[in-house]
């Protein structure tokens, strides 16, 4: 029994690993180690269990940013300035993970393409790829149509209005589909969901373009 | 035997007393310099010996002698010794002849046209160097000449060695000019603990004294750049949303738009100038000074003089806002891009911090204020507002504080493919520290190369952006087209600094970069220059192994005593002597200056505590254990 046990020298049966400083068993997500204090290195956690919340595509943004600055308060490469090289490394390492965690979940199109991925599906058109859902180029169409003919401020507001309600309600849909499973729909939703997205930024910046001139 | 404190886990303990440096905080400015320091968050400036002034201008006399003198000294040469004086080289860092084209004709000193490389692909623009009296300087030489007359300036204030610095860049500095200014530190012997984006600094300075919360602009308008960056501050944490700005827009622009309108009014009146660099130089600085002069009044008559020929000109403030109309709706919006990046309006901004000395002028106060329609907070000295921030950062990096900062790349970073089109693989104003990968794949059958060209800018086509790297990954074994899976991975650290690294998918193939800084300085001139200028650059090096191996070893003893008081009752007595004798035996030599004998003895207490630990590690195993079925272990 022993002899098996203690050839999984990374991680044993706790799902503990050894702590590279005190050499002690550390567990396997922890960010510092119990005994010694020494930071962790990153390891493989989900970025929901980062966070340690549920796989659910409606999280509560605001409570996630807490934790996320939370973490970054105490792992920090600038809470390792006069640190040993390897604790600056793994420092940058936890610091660069928690970055991309957060920045993931943040945007609703990368957090439902990330679940996409967990569940083993590709999302589909990226930027620069072609889409091929003709009734979405149809709407992406006529919405560029009628932001190209809105001459005045009064009439770009209108516009990032109803997009920025499509945008709300096409975020509902994606959390319905991807929820639910319906990986199918929810491609289809998160590709309409990122140009809505796209859409409401152009109309901003054409904004900003009229007012500086 | 020193008493040893253990602390909480997840706490950052201070670093132990004999190893505490002092660290300062510096402004390497284009126009000026300026240097400070901070004790339990108050940070002041230092001043040179008689109290007068803590601005450095950062102007470079380079004697025939060989002798160098930075400051105001250097600057009441510029008259008399143009060609021998450098000014504004921050402009510089960084930077090949395609990018100073642009501001060459306004230097007073000859900019070196480096040698062409007769296949563009075969090597890359060397960064621009500068003909000074009789030397050629790089603006990073140049540059560690201005950090050494600041190192000694805070030498002789503190009456200490200083070797530690915070020091700060333009938000906007790409990478090239970033890595150019570390190795100027490193040149100059100051370990930079970090690089901090100037309006970072500047807000950090007023966020600390006023505990604010919100958002806030800062608005840097120096001498050579403009910067804008937006800042979220909530719960002592400072977070940079969105940043952007222009690396060659300043004040010194300003003087030299006054320049101009002198040199037309005299030709309207017939007279042909033919200016060389004495007076360029005598020109713009009437020209400082009348705009300097608007300041406080609504008019102002100089009289100039080249070549015998007099005139006499009226500038109004009137008209200096016409001359400069133009530029200040440039940073107008370049704001109003930021803003819409971070989706702000500008009413949601809670406060807007000026710094620069460019901020003083009286037009830019009002189309900053008419913008964000509230009056911009300059209470603390828009020239020392940075070095007072970058002061405080140094404290906190060194003393631990319980302020964080996290800040943001400024520009986005990607790689060309096909058709020259950048790929963009991280976008600006992620926050940093950063690590991504993007896959590719090879477009021949049995490509057995790539090449891999890194850019950074926002621009699609890659001749729009700048340059950063190009490498070759090889060894890729011979596949149909599309077959190979290249990942290229960039890291960009806490310093905005860039990494990149490429692996084939499939085989394992593995480029490691050394990302070659195109625009920077390369190993080679690095080691040169190290070996010409710093007759102790071996020793410097020495000493940081020196310090890195006290650090480790420390760490090492707390580590294995932490165990030792969790774990006691593992403890027998034959493995307690053995390592409380390694500790003893370490403790002694960390009091020596030979850094093998440490890492040896360091590496003894490992042998002798490794007993113990596999003790630990059974135990957590037997626990862990205690509480499951055989069959869910065995596999």
């Amino acid at each position: 029994m022993m002899t098996a046990a203690s050839e999984q020298s990374k991680s044993n049966p706790s799902g503990d690993k050894t702590c590279w400083s005190c050499k002690g068993p550390v567990a396997a997500v922890a960010l510092f180690c119990d005994t010694c204090g020494a930071i962790q290195a990153p390891g493989q956690l989900d970025h929901f269990a980062r966070f340690d919340i549920p796989r659910d595509f409606n999280v509560d943004i605001d409570a996630v940013e807490a934790q996320y600055l939370k973490q970054q308060q105490a792992l920090h490469p600038d809470r390792f300035a006069t640190k040993s090289a390897r604790e600056k490394s793994l420092s940058q390492q936890q610091a660069a993970s928690l970055n991309d965690a957060f920045e993931t979940l943040k945007n609703p199109v990368s957090r439902a393409e990330y679940m996409m991925r967990m569940n083993g599906v590709e999302p589909e058109g990226g930027e620069g790829q072609t889409v091929n859902d003709p009734a979405l180029l149809m709407e992406a169409m006529e919405m560029r149509e009628a932001l190209d003919d809105a001459g005045d401020r009064a009439a770009i507001d209108a516009i990032i209005r109803d997009v920025r309600k499509m945008a709300r309600d096409c975020e509902k849909e994606v959390a319905t589909a991807i929820n639910g499973g319906a990986y199918d729909a929810a491609r289809k939703l998160t590709t309409r969901l990122r140009y809505l997205l796209k859409m409401a930024q152009e109309a901003r910046a054409k904004k900003a373009r009229l007012a500086a001139a | 035997m020193a008493l040893l404190t253990i602390h909480e886990p997840g706490q950052t303990p201070l670093p132990h007393e004999e190893e505490r440096k002092l660290a300062v905080g510096i402004d390497l400015g284009t126009t000026n310099s300026v240097v400070a320091m901070s004790r339990n968050e108050k940070s002041e400036v230092l001043r040179n010996a008689d109290g007068g002034s803590a601005i450095v201008p950062s102007v470079v006399h380079y004697a025939t002698d060989g002798t160098v003198t930075v400051g105001e000294d250097a600057r009441d040469l510029i008259d008399s010794e143009a060609s021998q004086v450098v000014s504004s080289v921050k402009r510089l860092m960084g930077r090949g002849l395609e990018d100073v084209k642009s501001v060459a004709g306004t230097l007073p000193y000859h900019v070196e046209i480096p040698e062409t490389p007769t296949d563009a692909n075969a090597a890359e623009p060397q960064m621009v160097r500068l003909n000074v009296g009789n030397r050629v300087l790089t603006p990073v030489e140049v540059s560690a000449d201005i950090l050494r007359t600041l190192k000694s300036r805070a030498e002789q204030a503190l009456e200490q060695d200083v070797e530690q610095a915070v020091i700060t860049v333009p938000a906007y500095f790409d990478d090239a000019a970033r890595t150019a200014t570390k190795d100027a530190a490193k040149l100059a012997g100051i370990e930079v603990l970090r690089l901090v984006n100037e309006p970072t600094a500047a807000a950090l300075a007023y966020g600390l004294d006023n505990g604010a919360e919100g958002l806030y602009a800062v608005y840097d308008l120096g001498g050579g750049t403009f910067d804008i960056s937006l800042l979220k501050m909530q719960k002592g944490v400072f977070q940079v949303k969105s940043t952007g700005g222009d690396a060659a827009l300043g004040g010194d622009d300003f003087d030299h738009v006054i320049v101009e309108t002198i040199l037309a009014a005299r030709k309207e009146q017939g007279i042909v100038d033919t200016i060389d660099s004495s007076a360029a130089k005598r020109l713009l600085k009437i020209a400082r000074a009348i705009k300097e002069a608007l300041t406080d009044q609504d008019q102002v008559d100089v009289a100039v003089d080249i070549n015998d020929a007099e005139t006499t000109h009226r500038v109004t403030r009137a008209d200096f806002d016409a001359m400069i109309a133009p530029m200040i709706a440039r940073t107008v919006s370049i704001t109003e891009q930021v803003l819409d990046d971070a989706d702000i309006l500008p009413e949601d901004v809670k406060g807007v911090v000026l710094v620069g000395g460019s901020t003083r002028v009286p037009a830019v106060r009002e189309a900053v204020a008419s913008l964000f329609e509230q009056e911009p907070l300059s209470n603390i000295d828009p020239d020392e507002v940075v070095a007072v921030g970058a002061a405080l950062q140094a404290e906190a990096l060194t003393g631990g504080s319980d302020n964080l900062l996290l800040d943001v790349i400024p520009l986005s970073l990607g790689l060309e493919t096909m058709g020259g089109i950048v790929e963009k693989v991280i976008d600006r104003n992620t926050p940093i520290p950063v690590a991504k990968g993007q896959e590719f794949t090879t477009y021949q059958d049995g490509q057995s190369a790539m090449m891999i060209h890194v850019v950074q800018g926002e621009r699609e086509m890659v001749d729009q952006c700048r340059s950063l790297a190009r490498f070759v990954l090889s060894g890729i074994p011979p596949m149909a087209a599309g077959a190979a899976r290249i990942r290229v991975t960039f890291q960009v650290d806490a310093d905005g600094l860039l990494t990149v690294s490429a692996r084939e998918e499939t085989t394992g193939v593995e480029q490691e970069v050394a990302v070659k800084p195109t625009y920077g300085i390369s190993e080679n001139d690095m080691a040169n220059m190290l070996r010409d200028s710093m007759v102790h650059a071996r020793d410097d090096m020495e000493l940081r192994l020196l310090t890195e191996a006290r650090v480790e070893a420390r760490r090492n003893i707390l580590a294995v005593q932490a165990a030792m008081k969790a774990d006691v009752e593992l403890l027998d007595d034959e493995d307690t002597a053995a390592i409380n004798a390694a500790v003893a035996e370490l403790e002694a030599a960390m009091q020596g200056d030979d850094r093998q004998v440490i890492n040896d003895l360091a590496e003894a207490l490992d042998t002798a505590s490794r007993p113990f630990a596999e003790k630990r590690m059974d135990r957590g195993i037997r626990r862990a254990l205690a509480g499951q079925n055989v069959n869910n272990v065995s596999p």
